[in-house]
C-alpha cells in the first residue's frame, strides 16, 4: 500500500526508512486493517447469526450430530489456535530483526511464517476432508438448511483461512527476500498477524456454537 | 526512478496535452481530487439516468387506466430508479464530496492509500455499468431494490434479471467498503499538526460517521446478498420455505444494512449544510458539538431501528414496542440538528445566495419528511402506511428534499473549488424554485394518496377512487423538477465554457479548503499549516490568527511536494476483482445445482482471480520499486 506522509512542505528524497507521522502514531495500514477486521466481524457475525437462527430448523437429515466428529475437529482446531502462537513469534522475531538493524534476511522470520502458513495449510486440509466425508454421509449444500449454513459458514472462513495461507506464503517469499517490504518491516508482519489471529478468533467462535453445541447435553 | 517526480503545476499545462493524454491521466489518476470529480460527475450522470425513469413511472401514472407503459416494464423502471438513485447518484455525489473535501479540511494532501482510492471508483463505475447493462440483454432488474425473498428467487424471478442487480450490488458494496476503510484511516491518521478532531468541521465529521455505516452496514448486505446468490445458483434453502427457510431472514440482514444506508445517504447532505448556513449567516454553526454529536448518535440508533421496516411482519408486540422507542428516539437528534441550523441563521446577517437558498429549503423539506418519518414509527399508524404512497411520500421527502437538495446546495457552494469556476448564481436559484415547487407538486398529494388507499407499486388504477387529481398534480410537479434539473446541468455545463473564474475563497470560508487555491494545487497543500482552532481561515482573516492560507505560508516556487505517481494498477485490480463477481453469473444451473455451469463458472473465476492476485503483486511491487 503506498501511504501519504505528512512532513513539511520540502520532504527530502533521502528519507530513508519512510518514517509515517500519522495523527494516531498507528501506522495507516495497521489503522485500515482494524477497520477492515471490524467490518469483517459484521460479515461473519451475519453468517454466524444465520446459522444460529436456523439451527435445529432442518426438516430432513442427516443432523450435525449424525456427522460432526468432535475428535477430528478438535485436532484441526488445536492446530489453528498453535498456529496463533507461532504467528506470534514470528512477529516477535520480526521486531526484533528491525531492532537489530541487520540487512541480513529475516530467516527466523520467514521460518515461523511457514510454520504458520503450513499449520494454516493442515487447517484447510482437515476441512476439506470433513467437507468431502460429511458430503459421502448425504449431508449436501441443498438438502437441508443444515447443509446450506453449515457449508456456507464454514467454507467462508476456510476461504479467510486460506488467503492468509497465501498471504503468508507470498510475503515470506517474495515480499521480504526480494525486499518489497522496506520501512517498517515489523509493522507490517504485525498486520499480517492480526488478520491471522482474528480468522483464529473467529475459528473458537464457530468451533463453540456449530460443534461443541450440539455435545451440550 | 524519479517516478516521484514533483508536480510544480502550471496553469498551461492542462492545454498542452492531447485528448489521449488528458484521457490516460485520468484512467491512471490517484489523485483524490480528481477521484472526487469523477465521482461526482458520474453521480450526476445516473441522477439524469434515474430522473428520466421517474418520468417514465409519472407518465404511467398521471392518468388512470393508463396504458403507456406495461406492468413488467413498470417493475423494471421502479427497481432501477430507486437502485439507480440510491447506488449510482446519491452516493457517488456523496462520495464526490467526501473525495474532494475530506483531505482538504483536515490539512491533508490526499487519502492514506490513494491508489485504493482509485481502485474504489473504477470498481464502483464497474457496478453501475454491470448493473446497467442488463438492458443490453434484455433483462433489467424488476424486484425493487430491496430485492425481498423470495420474490427475489428463482421461483419469481427465473431470468438474469436479479442476477444483475444482485452481483452488481455487491461490486458496489466492496467499492464502498474499500473506500470506507480509506476514509476513516485518512480522518484518523493523516490530520495536519493541531487539527484535533473536534477541530474538523462538521461536514468532515459527518463523512466521518458515513464511513463508519459504511463499513459496518454493508457486510450485512452482502451475506444477504451471498445467501441469496447461493439460493438462485446453487440450491441452497435460505430464503425457500418449502425447505424450512425464512424469507423474514432476507429482510432482516437487507434493512439491517438498510437503514443504516439511509443515514448514509442524508448525512453527508446534512453536514454540507452545516457548512453552507454558517458561511452565509457569517456566524459559528451554532452548538457546534450538539451537531456533531447528534450525527453520532444517529450513526448509532440507526443500527437499532431496521424491525421499523417490519411491523407488518408480526414480529409480536414486545419486539414491535422496541423498535418503535428506537425510532422514536433518532428523531431527537436529528430534531437537535434542526434547531441547532435555525439557530446559526438566527441574527446572522444572511446573505441569500444560490447554496443558502437549498440550504434553508433543505431544512423545511427535511424536517416535513422527518415529521412523517415519526408517525410510522408507530407501529399501529405504520399498519395503516405499510405499503401506501404515504412511505412513499415520506422517504421522497427526506431523500430528495434532504439528501438531494443538499447535494445541490453542495454542488453551488463546493462547484468553485472543485473546477475553479463560480456557478451562475441567478440559474441557481431559479433551478432551487423549480425543484422546490416541483417537489412539492409531485411528493405532497402522495401523502393524501396513501392515506386514500393507493399502494405503491402498482402500475395501472381504476378510475373512480378518487386518486386522479393527486396522480395528475405529482406528474406535473415531476416535469417540473425535470426542467429544475436542466437548469441546474445547464448552469454546470455552461460553467466549464467559461475560463477560471473562481477566487481561492469566493464565500468568505472557515475551513481549510478555502485557504488554498481553487482549483487546488496537485500537491493540496504547499506547507501543512498548523491548526489551533476549529474555524483557522476564519481567524487568520477576521480574527488576526495563526496563518494557514498557503499563499502566505509558502513562497511562490518553492513548492517541492513529492506525491504519489499515477498507476493504472487500481483500474487493472478493479476490472479483475468485477469479473470475479461476474463471472458467478455463469455458475447458476437450470434448476438447482448444476456441476457444469458451475464448472464454467469456476474457470472464468480463476482466470480472474489470477488476474487480480497479479495486479494486486504489481500494485506492492509498484510501491517497493518507487519508494
Amino acid at each position: 500500500m503506498d501511504s501519504v506522509a505528512h512532513g513539511s512542505g520540502h520532504v527530502d528524497h533521502h528519507e530513508e526508512h519512510h518514517e509515517e507521522r500519522t495523527s494516531l502514531g498507528v501506522s495507516n495500514l495497521k489503522l485500515a486493517f482494524w477497520v477492515f477486521l471490524a467490518s469483517d466481524c459484521f460479515f461473519f457475525g451475519s453468517l454466524i447469526g444465520t446459522y444460529m437462527s436456523y439451527r435445529g430448523k432442518s426438516l430432513v437429515g442427516p443432523y450435525p450430530q449424525d456427522v460432526f466428529s468432535v475428535e477430528v475437529t478438535s485436532i484441526s482446531t488445536f492446530l489453528l489456535l498453535m498456529s496463533s502462537l507461532t504467528m506470534v513469534l514470528a512477529v516477535r522475531a520480526a521486531k526484533i530483526h528491525q531492532q537489530s538493524k541487520s540487512e541480513s534476511l529475516p530467516l527466523t522470520v520467514m521460518g515461523w511464517m511457514w510454520a504458520t502458513a503450513a499449520m494454516g495449510a493442515i487447517f484447510v486440509g482437515f476441512q476439506v476432508y470433513e467437507f468431502n466425508h460429511f458430503y459421502h454421509e448425504g449431508l449436501t449444500l441443498q438438502g437441508n438448511l443444515f447443509g446450506s449454513t453449515f457449508y456456507t459458514l464454514t467454507g467462508f472462513h476456510g476461504t479467510h483461512v486460506a488467503i492468509g495461507v497465501l498471504w503468508l506464503l507470498i510475503e515470506s517469499c517474495i515480499w521480504i527476500p526480494m525486499k518489497w517490504i522496506r520501512g517498517d518491516f515489523a509493522d507490517r508482519v504485525d498486520v499480517t498477524g492480526l488478520y491471522w489471529h482474528f480468522v483464529d478468533i473467529v475459528w473458537i467462535v464457530i468451533f463453540t456454537l456449530v460443534y461443541l453445541l450440539e455435545f451440550v447435553r | 526512478m524519479s517516478a516521484v517526480s514533483t508536480q510544480v503545476e502550471t496553469h498551461s499545462h492542462a492545454e498542452d496535452q492531447s485528448t489521449a493524454q488528458w484521457l490516460w491521466s485520468i484512467l491512471t489518476t490517484v489523485d483524490h481530487k480528481t477521484i472526487g470529480r469523477l465521482y461526482l460527475l458520474s453521480g450526476l450522470l445516473f441522477f439524469v439516468v434515474g430522473g428520466v425513469e421517474a418520468l417514465a413511472i409519472r407518465l404511467q401514472l398521471s392518468v388512470p387506466n393508463a396504458d403507456f407503459i406495461s406492468a413488467q416494464r413498470y417493475n423494471e423502471l421502479f427497481t432501477m430508479h430507486a437502485t439507480t438513485m440510491i447506488f449510482l447518484s446519491v452516493m457517488p455525489m456523496a462520495a464526490g464530496f467526501t473525495n474532494f473535501f475530506l483531505p482538504l479540511q483536515i490539512g491533508a494532501r490526499d487519502v492514506v492509500f490513494p491508489r485504493l482510492n482509485a481502485y474504489s471508483y473504477w470498481l464502483w463505475l464497474a457496478g453501475a455499468l454491470f448493473i446497467n447493462s442488463s438492458f443490453l440483454v434484455g433483462a433489467f432488474p424488476d424486484g425493487g431494490w430491496f430485492g425481498y425473498a423470495n420474490m427475489s428467487g428463482t421461483q419469481y424471478s427465473p431470468g438474469p434479471a436479479m442476477d444483475f442487480w444482485n452481483i452488481g450490488l455487491m461490486i458496489l458494496g466492496l467499492s464502498s467498503m474499500t473506500a470506507g476503510f480509506n476514509f476513516i484511516t485518512t480522518v484518523l491518521n493523516l490530520r495536519a499538526p493541531g487539527m484535533s478532531l473536534f477541530r474538523m468541521p462538521v461536514l468532515t465529521w459527518m463523512f466521518t460517521v458515513v464511513q463508519f455505516l459504511v463499513v459496518m452496514s454493508f457486510p450485512m448486505l452482502t451475506v444477504a446478498q451471498i445467501l441469496l446468490l447461493f439460493d438462485r445458483n446453487y440450491g441452497t434453502n435460505f430464503y425457500i420455505p418449502a425447505k424450512g427457510g425464512d424469507p423474514l431472514l432476507w429482510q432482516h440482514l437487507f434493512w439491517l444494512f438498510g437503514h443504516p444506508e439511509v443515514y448514509i445517504l442524508i448525512l453527508p447532505s446534512m453536514g454540507i449544510v452545516s457548512e453552507v448556513l454558517p458561511t452565509f449567516s457569517r456566524k459559528p454553526l451554532f452548538g457546534a458539538p450538539f451537531v456533531i454529536f447528534s450525527g453520532i448518535l444517529i450513526g448509532f440508533l440507526g443500527f437499532g431501528v431496521w424491525s421499523h421496516h417490519m411491523f407488518t411482519t408480526g414480529l409480536g408486540p414486545v419486539a414491535d414496542s422496541a423498535f418503535s422507542l428506537t425510532t422514536m428516539l433518532i428523531a431527537i437528534p436529528t430534531a437537535v440538528k434542526i434547531f441547532n441550523w435555525i439557530a446559526t441563521m438566527w441574527g446572522g446577517k444572511l446573505r441569500f445566495t444560490a447554496a443558502m437558498y437549498h440550504a434553508v429549503g433543505f431544512i423545511a423539506l427535511f424536517t416535513i419528511g422527518g415529521l412523517s418519518g415519526v408517525m410510522h414509527a408507530s407501529p399501529p399508524v405504520d399498519l395503516q402506511h405499510q405499503d401506501s404512497y404515504f412511505v412513499v411520500a415520506h422517504f421522497h421527502y427526506v431523500l430528495f428534499g434532504g439528501s438531494v437538495i443538499g447535494l445541490f446546495c453542495g454542488m453551488y457552494f463546493y462547484w468553485p473549488k472543485m473546477f475553479g469556476r463560480m456557478l451562475s448564481e441567478r440559474l441557481g436559484k431559479i433551478g432551487f424554485w423549480f425543484f422546490f415547487v416541483g417537489m412539492n407538486l409531485t411528493f405532497f398529494p402522495m401523502h393524501f394518496l396513501g392515506v386514500q388507499g393507493m399502494p405503491r407499486r402498482i402500475f395501472r388504477y381504476e378510475e373512480g377512487l378518487g386518486w386522479e387529481t393527486s396522480n395528475a398534480i405529482a406528474s406535473v410537479g415531476a416535469v417540473i423538477i425535470a426542467i429544475g434539473t436542466a437548469i441546474h446541468l445547464y448552469a454546470m455545463l455552461s460553467s466549464f465554457l467559461r475560463p477560471q473564474d473562481a477566487p481561492s475563497d469566493p464565500w468568505d470560508g472557515a475551513t481549510l479548503d478555502w485557504a488554498i487555491a481553487s482549483p487546488p494545487h496537485h500537491y493540496n497543500f504547499a506547507v501543512i499549516p498548523e491548526v489551533h482552532s476549529d474555524r483557522p481561515f476564519w481567524d487568520e482573516k477576521h480574527e488576526n490568527g495563526p496563518v494557514v492560507s498557503q499563499e502566505k505560508l509558502a513562497g511562490p516556487g518553492e513548492h517541492h511536494v513529492p506525491m504519489p505517481p499515477p498507476s493504472y494498477w487500481p483500474l487493472v485490480a478493479a476490472f479483475f476483482t468485477a469479473g470475479v463477481f461476474i463471472a458467478f453469473m455463469f455458475g447458476k444451473g437450470a434448476d438447482g445445482f448444476d456441476l457444469e455451469a458451475f464448472k464454467v463458472q469456476v474457470a472464468i473465476q480463476s482466470v480472474f482471480a489470477l488476474g487480480m492476485l497479479l495486479s494486486i503483486l504489481a500494485w506492492i511491487r509498484e510501491d517497493a520499486t518507487h519508494r
